[in-house]
């Protein structure tokens, strides 16, 4: 547990450095309105990256959650077309996510199919059905309704709601991983199978959770991704899959299954979005981005593995004492 | 023990077939409170299938299962739990990456106000109950891969106990355990069926079934054979009841001509894993390796074989001196390896018979780096039929061979490509007495032939009738090397555990 | 053998129970192949312009360039890891050829920058998977970001245009007739892996690797260097794409070849290879490359858009292997 610890602080401290990096140049960046700002903006990050990381602590990995965000963003602006009510809007977002997490989840438990292989279909599956729906046409702003998409955007206490709700679902979290019998499972199932088997835990059913707890956050985040940016189209949040995964691989989530904490989670997201907004303000080309973002994941993983890497048996006497 | 009165367990008449074969035909076993029954018998025999359906891991086909006198019906392990009845895995069933207290409540968490997780109260209650079961445990907040073996085990028994098992199902408990661990384990045996529990004990190890169980029961291919009192039996009948044939010599060991040095070992040392290892093996002969598990023998002969690199001395092989970094680098220095865990390290499961005996002979049987099959099929006939594997045919998967048989294929493998050396770790463990001596046989074929053989064993018997020669390690170090007369039962115990005065 | 009886020791074990003919047919790839000729007839009636061999012709350029990565990605997944950098090495290889270009090199030395730069990619993957022990799947996320990033930093939302006409044989070029020389190349490579995995020591330790790591090691092969090599495959492939797609096009974008990745790994799996390794061929790759191409060229042909082609793959995908394991479900 300590080395978890250790992990999280040393995540903790290279986001720190890099806030001050950019502060000792543009002082204005840390303000805590730019950080609240920073903070909303990583919103749909964070909360993808969480769903994303119950999915990998069970040794499984959802490509799906960008299309599933896409396909519900796009409901949701066509309900609001229609004149339905906002709170039933999100309800319906979010079951229809839950629901595609669901036959994500269904097959992986049901038919024993390998997670990546299943959310690589339903991906485009998805995200087709999207195309379906409205032959490629676009939403945009002047066809959404203001109170739609000023829901995310409404201030409170000096942090749009957006940012409150991403606070809310790290709270969320942090009781679920840590203080809930299911929490315990998921880091069973990736732990040692066998041992959830043995102990009465279905396997299946647990990664079926966690595809549908990912899949109805997912849902969730796509009415919040619409409203902000008001605008729906096929390809909104394209690739966005790959950032998820890369926020909890920052983050210390074991690819493995079976390890990973909320809090790393959380900051690997950050470490992604910090980055993003603080590329324009000290005058780098914001084309660097992905460069940035695919070398901190290297590092991370190069880190993380030097850190759980195999050591031989400890079986000399002296050796014991060195250890 | 007098089995008096309703027994806690009843399974009647089970059968269980997998894709048309049976591995349990038409079994009965009872089991009363307060009594240990040593189940035996050898792979395949179908203990640890019947075990699977008394855990709720599998689903008898037909038969009954009655516990105290009601019939039930187990379909998962809820069921199993729901009736008290647990099951102590050979391979511990711990999540790995989860502290003792997770583990004890995984799956029947205690929960406090508002349905969360009460951690406090789950770790002052592991606390209690190690306390009473192992009062010498003390790391409670860290992941049990951080236990050792006994450790580990003390949590699963530990689970068991707590939730007021009345049944416990222990699967070769003592295979990953030290002789400290061991003796720790009898004493939690005796203390446990003073409390009136019932316990079904699978081991391979007569010892420790004359040791600890009151009643026996004897499988053999699916069969029931027999139960008794231990009391009424002697080794050899249930040797014999095992094996369906008398068994006059289990240890079929030639004498040899010992010709001259093969392998000279000397200084090796690892940072953590050992330490001035030296010694000198030669042609014909069998050189033992004794020592209690975890004494680093495997760890030695996985750096001879270029597993895990030493940090320093010295090997040479022959007249050369070899620096070994890879496996590869071993195979064409002459050394193999049979390694003690067959399902990770040894057959490749998944390839068919015959291409797992050609693997590391590939170079042999190819031309210019392009496959022969007929070459591959003739070199596998050649070496599977002299080891006389049981398949159906040269094509077929190895997984799904018999423990072994795929120990044969294993060892085939490593004759195909002609060594000088071969180790052979645990080359026995876990498998039946027929391919037992099948082994025994063929490795006291290979010595006579020229070839040199070390043996890794814990088995003393298999030790002493086998080796010509037996170097004991202890701690990671050569504690002492017996010859000839010396060669006794009582000098490798007190060298292994490090006695020097009585006898242990 | 001391003690048996004569009729137990040295049994005769028959070399094959079921010979390899029989094996064949009741394969995945004899499956994926009566699909392949279904949708193939299916389509000649659908459309009147199907069977025309310069259509057909046409079409092939929808899979010849995913398929090469294919055939080394289907050896790397059967070893049990996988690249999800190619497509961003393709487009680090285009942008390192358009820089090239734009420094005045001559074609020749284009081609081998491109190829060069995809084998470098390949290495540096297969360095820190095999070489550093790193998960595979983690790794190439990342560089699957780094390479592609890469091309962004040099070339921004710009493009390379104004290749050299001596480049667009690779791509636009035609051997023979109807035979392209994407075409004649995807023929050629799908006989050379084919060789390469079923007739080889090589691909033997592939197999061997991709059943049971652990064991191939204890039988003295060197994992890590066969795992390295197959990162220079897939590397090289996508090298090879990269100078036929870049010819192809006539320029290049940072964004090119977006989501190939998950493409080639759809025609992999759907050609029968195990995601969990050890199992797989070449054949049955070719086999799903084709069908992958009939299904998107019949449904261009009756004018259905890409994004519902996209939808049909992903559903032949999950279909494919669901069916069966739902069929036998139902049985049971």
């Amino acid at each position: 547990m300590t080395l978890l610890k250790s992990r999280e602080a040393i995540l903790a401290l290279a986001i720190l450095l890099l806030l001050a990096v950019v502060a000792t140049r543009f002082p204005a960046f840390v303000a805590p309105a730019n950080l609240a700002r920073v903070f909303t903006d990583t919103s749909p990050l964070i909360i993808l990256a969480l769903g994303q990381m119950v999915v990998i602590l069970t040794k499984c990995i959802d490509l799906s959650v960008a299309a599933n965000l896409a396909l519900a963003g796009m409901i949701a602006a066509m309900m609001n077309g229609a004149g339905v009510p906002l709170p039933l809007i999100l309800l319906v977002v979010i079951a229809l996510g839950a629901a595609l997490g669901a036959v994500n989840g269904l097959m992986v438990w049901q038919l024993g199919i390998p997670s990546i292989v299943v959310t690589l279909g339903t991906m485009t599956i998805y995200r087709g059905t999207i195309f379906l729906l409205t032959d490629g046409k676009w939403i945009n702003a002047h066809q959404m309704t203001d109170a739609f998409k000023a829901f995310p955007r409404a201030v409170v206490l000096g942090l749009p709601v957006m940012g409150w709700i991403a606070v809310a679902v790290i709270a969320g979290f942090a009781v679920l991983v840590n203080r809930t019998a299911l929490g315990r499972a998921f880091y069973a199932v990736g732990g040692n199978p066998h041992a959830a088997v043995y102990t009465g835990i279905s396997v299946g059913r647990t990664q079926c959770a966690a595809f549908v707890i990912s899949g109805a956050l997912a849902g969730f985040a796509g009415y919040l991704w619409v409203a902000r940016y008001a605008v729906a189209y096929v390809d909104i949040a394209g690739g966005f899959e790959l950032d998820v995964v890369a926020a909890c691989v920052i983050g210390g989530i074991a690819i493995a299954g079976g390890a990973g904490s909320v809090a790393g989670c959380v900051m690997g997201a950050l470490f992604l979005g910090i980055v993003k907004n603080a590329l324009p303000v000290v005058g780098i080309s914001p084309f660097w981005q992905m460069a940035i973002s695919g070398s901190a994941i290297l590092i991370a993983i190069a880190f993380n593995a030097r850190r759980s890497g195999p050591q031989g048996r400890i079986i000399l006497k002296h050796a014991e004492h060195r250890a | 023990m007098v089995n008096k009165g309703t027994p806690l367990v009843e399974l009647k008449d089970i059968s269980i077939s997998f894709g048309g074969i049976k591995a349990v035909d038409h079994v009965s076993v009872d089991l009363y409170p307060g009594e240990v029954v040593g189940l035996l018998g050898h792979n395949g025999a179908g203990k640890s299938t019947l075990i699977k359906c008394l855990s709720g891991a599998y689903r008898a086909d037909s038969g009954e299962v009655w516990i105290n006198g009601e019939k039930v019906e187990i379909s998962n392990p809820r069921d199993a739990r729901s009736h008290n009845i647990e099951t102590i895995y050979q391979t511990l069933a711990l999540a790995d990456n989860l502290d003792a207290a997770s583990n004890l409540f995984l799956g029947r968490e205690l929960v406090g106000p508002g349905g969360f997780l009460d951690d406090a109260a789950m770790e002052a209650e592991t606390r209690k109950i190690m306390g009473r079961l192992n009062p010498n445990f003390r790391k409670f907040n860290v992941p049990v891969s951080a236990l050792s073996g006994g450790q580990r085990q003390s949590v699963a028994i530990a689970r068991a106990v707590y939730f007021n098992a009345k049944i416990l199902i222990m699967d070769e408990p003592t295979a990953a355990l030290s002789h400290k661990e061991i003796h720790e384990l009898y004493d939690l045996v005796e203390k446990l069926k003073a409390q009136g529990k019932a316990i079904l004990f699978i081991s391979h190890k007569f010892d420790e079934i004359f040791r600890i169980a009151d009643r026996w029961t004897v499988f053999r291919d699916g069969q029931f054979i027999g139960t008794g009192q231990m009391a009424d039996v002697t080794e050899a009948a249930l040797v014999q009841m095992m094996v369906g044939r008398a068994v006059d010599q289990i240890y079929p060991k030639r004498p040899a001509r010992i010709g001259r040095p093969v392998l000279t070992v000397s200084g090796y040392g690892h940072p953590t894993e050992f330490e001035d290892i030296g010694f000198t093996l030669h042609q014909g002969e069998i050189l033992g390796f004794y020592g209690l598990v975890g004494a680093g023998r495997s760890e030695v002969m996985q750096a001879l074989f270029g597993i895990t690199r030493p940090s320093k001395g010295a090997c040479r092989v022959g007249d050369e001196i070899r620096v070994i970094r890879t496996t590869a680098q071993a195979v064409e220095a002459g050394i193999v390896y049979v390694p003690e865990d067959r399902g990770k390290q040894g057959a490749v499961k998944g390839l068919p018979i015959f291409q797992n005996v050609t693997l590391p002979s590939l170079a042999r049987t190819s031309r210019a780096g392009f496959l022969r099959l007929a070459e591959e099929f003739k070199l596998a006939r050649e070496y599977t039929q002299r080891l006389d594997l049981r398949a159906a045919s040269l094509d077929q998967d190895v997984g799904l061979l018999s423990g072994g048989n795929q120990q044969k294929v294993v060892i085939a493998k490593w004759l195909a490509t002609k060594p000088r050396v071969i180790i052979l770790d645990e080359p026995t463990k876990g498998i039946d007495i027929g391919s037992k001596a099948a082994v025994h046989d063929f490795m006291s074929e290979l010595a006579a032939e020229g070839l040199a053989v070390i043996m890794v064993s814990s088995e003393i018997p298999e030790v002493l009738g086998m080796s010509d020669r037996v170097i004991v390690m202890r701690e990671g170090r050569i504690a002492a090397e017996f010859a000839g007369a010396a060669m006794t039962p009582e000098n490798l115990v007190r060298a292994a555990v490090g006695i020097t005065g009585e006898a242990a | 053998m001391t003690q048996a009886a004569p009729p137990m020791t040295g049994r005769q074990i028959p070399d094959r129970l079921v010979s390899p003919a029989k094996r064949a047919l009741r394969s995945w790839e004899a499956l994926l192949l009566l699909v392949g000729v279904a949708i193939f007839v299916a389509n000649s009636f659908a459309s009147p312009y199907f069977l025309d061999p310069w259509n057909l012709s046409d079409a092939s350029f929808n899979f010849t360039e995913k398929a090469l990565i294919a055939f080394a990605m289907a050896m790397l997944i059967i070893a049990g890891e996988i690249d999800l950098s190619v497509a961003s090495i393709i487009a680090l290889a285009s942008t390192v050829m358009g820089a090239a270009m734009v420094a005045g090199l001559p074609v020749p030395a284009l081609v081998a920058l491109g190829l060069l730069t995809g084998l470098a990619c390949g290495a540096f993957n297969g360095l820190l998977v095999a070489g550093f022990g790193l998960p595979s799947i983690v790794v190439t996320i990342g560089t699957m970001s780094l390479f592609r990033g890469i091309s962004y930093i040099l070339l921004g939302d710009g493009a390379f245009t104004g290749y050299p006409e001596g480049l667009a044989w690779f791509g636009q070029g035609y051997v023979w007739w109807v035979f392209s020389f994407e075409l004649v190349l995807f023929a050629v490579m799908a006989v050379v892996f084919g060789l390469l995995l079923h007739r080889t020591n090589f691909g033997r330790m592939v197999y061997a690797i991709g059943n049971n790591a652990t064991a191939a090691r204890f039988s003295g092969i060197r994992v890590d260097r066969v795992r390295f090599i197959l990162f220079l495959l897939t590397g090289l492939t996508s090298g090879i794409a990269a100078v036929c797609l870049t010819s192809r096009l006539g320029s290049t974008r940072p964004s090119i070849a977006t989501g190939w990745e998950l493409e080639v790994v759809t025609m992999v799996v759907l050609g029968g290879v195990s995601i969990l390794g050890g199992s797989g061929s070449i054949p049955g790759v070719v086999i799903a490359a084709l069908v992958m191409g009939l299904v998107t060229f019949g449904l261009g042909l009756l004018n259905v858009p890409g994004i519902v082609m996209s939808i049909i793959i992903g559903a032949l995908l999950i279909g494919v292997i669901a069916l069966p394991r739902l069929w036998k479900m139902v049985r049971k």
